[in-house]
């Protein structure tokens, strides 16, 4: 019985908590953690696609989620025309290089059987490269980031509507997929694992230190929506109506006109806040449904079948003629590519895109706990893992407060242990997340929403 | 001062980049090992050894505070070396705790060791939650005692050259506490009954079960290595530079490079992937410009910083290195997997 409808169980459990949260906290607080449950679950998807599909560890989650976010910015923000004036010319040669230079050693390795001849021309394009990018890459650097650096000082976007970008990320996400698979795939799958983790630093240090590009840590606010904004809304006629006949028996009960037009105005900002946050749950609702047909159908396809065999068994499969090396590069592009998408919604919903807060265990680890503890292999268990998880790593900061709060009330209230431990009480959600992964490790190794298999009679 | 220029040059390159290198190569190398040891002996990929590391630290810098409190010091030396010892047997302790109540379920399933790096990634939550819940997120610096060996002005005068070597105690105390441990490490692994278990059983399990070697013992032994290990590695770290968390964290990436670039299982070359790692990171990221003013002639000399990549890349030499090593010979420089 239960076995059957647990991922009804699992997701009126969750909807039950969401719902809590809305009446004990606020409507506002229990949207905004459901818009980014949606986006975690989206990652999860997408590691889900890797690990739960074909069995890849990607340890480099945050990484395409930072490109995911730089593209929102690239995409979104109005260009700087004075900084392309002044650089955009030295970097466009700049990239020209490397492209050029690729190409070369792509070809040098390609067609040049002598090893030892191989490295020689690798090495000399590589530095001829580099003599060339110290020529044109520098100065115009320096060039675009001494353009008003306060505000700009870098190249801007292309000022299209940010929506585009999560295309667009998706393609950037999967080129930087295709090139460390190329690199790492063929090798044993902890060095994957080592591997992705090192891009994800890479692509956080650019990020962070390539001002040109991204502004680097002094991160570029104000990035156009995709929806309404508050302000205008609490502005608009028809808003204010809406409002005021949804709340027409609160506001009727209200006997003078000031009190009434006070608590109007109170009721059109909460609920402007709360409008907005629902247009975001409608795109990004939009946009989980149809990854997860797509990831359902290519689960239930030959493809995904061929992926599944080769996950379980990679002999057999190779000698069966599938070229395990080749599916796990698509998979690894499919799956980096959504995670892409993932962070260009996380930027869009932000508004702003902040470098330095990509950290590991928060955009890399977390993601891999909402795979297991949801199921892997199960793109409803991952639905399930990245809301369950996201929504305990919301709310363990309050719970964790409350329980040391709890606890030590026995205590004089300005006892030094106390206080030492009210405020490290925040700490404790990466605490809960260990212990929830390693609980379900244990007790519930296949999650809880575990793969189905299905084998034909 | 003409003549000089060379000699000049030299102790340039010793006090940026020769000495600073090998003491954190000695660090980096102290925790490869521990790396090593676990793949060999556990046969997985131990993601929470960064975080033992700041684990072991942490005690330290406890024990180093009750005895600061007492007022028990080292004199020149840092109290914490004093308190390395206990914070070693906390640390091993600890680590035989986590295999008990939690590695050693999936040991006796023989789950697949992509598992065991799943639940090392909890382990890692776990660990990372009790220092940060501890001691704080904080950087936070425990050194005490004489600060330098050499000092740059002291030189100076000593030598009359205009530029000065300045030896930091923390450097020479790194570089001769790894030596030792090292030194005990492998005469424990090559001589000793228990280590030659040990790298049999890491060679071949069945094979070493038959010939009546107890595989708890030395998963048990492993463990407390590795606890003592990391707790080593983690305190010359700290006392070197300074203790935060997220820096230990951090350190997963050139720890694992330097064991991979090894061959990963093989102690030898967790030692050289350590120094490789290290002296390309301090050296590709030092800028040469003066060193270059004192060897060239006047008219040569660089506008540049000379430098091949600003420190903000350090991360990024680790890894290409790693991706090298893994194109051009997978399986490390001392052929790995076995000890």
């Amino acid at each position: 019985m239960i076995q059957k409808y647990r991922t009804h169980l699992a997701f009126s459990f969750m909807a039950l908590l969401l719902i809590i949260v809305g009446i004990g906290q606020s409507w506002s607080v229990s949207i905004g953690i459901f818009n980014l449950c949606i986006i975690s679950a989206i990652m999860a998807m997408g590691v889900n696609l890797q690990w739960g599909y074909a069995g890849l560890f990607n340890a480099g989650v945050m990484g395409f989620t930072a490109l995911g976010g730089l593209v929102a910015v690239l995409i979104s923000h109005q260009p700087i025309y004075e900084a392309w004036s002044v650089g955009g010319t030295g970097i466009l040669i700049s990239l020209l290089i490397v492209i050029v230079a690729s190409f070369f050693i792509f070809y040098v390795s390609k067609n040049i059987k002598s090893i030892f001849k191989k490295r020689f021309f690798i090495v000399f394009i590589i530095l001829l490269a580099a003599i060339g990018l110290s020529k044109f890459y520098g100065p115009s650097i320096d060039l675009i980031e001494d353009i008003n650096p306060a505000k700009t000082g870098f190249l801007g976007g292309l000022g299209m509507p940010i929506v585009f970008s999560w295309i667009a990320a998706a393609f950037a996400a999967a080129l930087l997929a295709w090139i460390i698979g190329k690199v790492t795939l063929g090798l044993r799958s902890d060095y994957l694992a080592i591997a992705t983790l090192g891009i994800s630093e890479i692509v956080i240090a650019v990020l962070k230190h390539e001002d040109w590009l991204s502004r680097g840590v002094k991160n570029v606010t104000g990035l156009p929506r995709p929806v309404p904004y508050e302000i205008r809304l609490q502005e608009s006629e028809w808003f204010i109506d809406i409002i005021e006949w949804l709340n027409s028996s609160r506001l009727s009960a209200i006997e003078t006109v000031s009190g009434k037009q006070d608590l109007l105005n109170k009721l059109v900002i909460e609920g402007s806040s709360i409008y907005v946050k629902l247009c975001y749950a409608g795109l990004f609702i939009s946009v989980l449904v149809i990854l997860f047909f797509l990831s359902q159908l290519a689960l239930n396809s030959p493809w995904g079948r061929m992926l599944r065999a080769i996950r379980d068994n990679e002999v057999a499969a190779s000698a069966m003629g599938k070229n395990i090396v080749g599916q796990h590069l698509q998979v690894f592009i499919l799956g980096s590519a959504i995670i892409g998408i993932a962070g260009a919604m996380l930027t869009t919903l932000d508004g702003q895109f902040t470098p330095g807060t990509y950290q590991p265990l928060r955009f890399t680890f977390i993601i891999w706990v909402m795979v297991i503890v949801g199921g892997s292999g199960n793109n409803l268990g991952s639905i399930f893992g990245g809301f369950f998880i996201w929504f305990m790593w919301i709310e363990a900061e309050p719970i964790s407060i409350a329980f040391i709060s709890l606890v030590t009330s026995g205590m004089d209230y300005g006892d030094p242990i106390r206080t030492h431990l009210i405020a490290s009480a925040p700490h404790m959600r990466l605490f809960i997340m260990g212990a929830i992964l390693l609980i379900t490790l244990r007790f519930m190794p296949r999650g809880v929403i575990p793969e189905k298999v299905v084998r034909p009679s | 001062m003409e003549n000089y220029d060379l000699l000049n040059a030299i102790i340039l390159l010793a006090n940026f980049v020769i000495v600073p290198a090998l003491s954190y190569g000695s660090q980096l190398a102290l925790a490869a090992l521990g790396i090593t040891l676990v793949y060999a002996v556990l046969r997985f990929s131990n993601f929470a050894h960064g975080d033992l590391m700041a684990f072991g630290t942490m005690i330290a810098i406890l024990i180093t505070w009750l005895f600061q409190s007492w007022g028990l010091t080292a004199g020149v030396l840092p109290t914490a070396l004093i308190a390395l010892p206990f914070a070693m047997a906390l640390t091993a302790g600890f680590c035989l705790l986590t295999d008990r109540v939690i590695y050693k379920f999936y040991r006796e399933q023989k789950s697949q060791p992509v598992v065991f790096m799943i639940v090392s990634v909890g382990v890692m939550f776990i660990m990372n939650a009790i220092v940060r819940f501890i001691i704080g997120p904080k950087d936070r610096t425990f050194f005490d005692g004489e600060k330098f060996i050499i000092k740059a002005v002291e030189f100076k005068s000593y030598t009359g050259l205009p530029e000065g070597l300045s030896i930091k105690s923390t450097q020479v105390l790194t570089i001769v506490i790894a030596l030792i441990t090292m030194m005990m490490l492998f005469y424990f692994l090559q001589k000793t009954k228990m280590g030659k278990s040990m790298r049999a059983y890491s060679n071949n399990e069945d094979l070493a079960l038959l010939s009546g070697i107890n595989p708890d013992r030395v998963v048990m032994i492993t463990w407390i290595i590795v606890g003592m290990l990391a707790t080593i590695a983690g305190v010359l770290y700290g006392l070197d530079k300074s203790f935060k968390p997220f820096t230990y964290f951090q350190l997963l990436l050139p720890m694992f490079a330097a064991a991979i670039v090894g061959g990963i299982g093989n102690p030898l070359g967790a030692v050289a992937g350590g120094y490789i790692i290290a002296f390309s990171e301090v050296m590709l990221t030092y800028a040469y410009k003066k060193f270059f003013m004192y060897l060239l002639p006047t008219n040569l000399e660089p506008s540049g910083l000379m430098q091949f990549l600003s420190t903000d890349y350090k991360f990024a030499i680790s890894f290409i290195i790693l991706v090298i090593v893994l194109i051009i010979r997978p399986t490390g420089i001392f052929r790995g997997k076995t000890l």
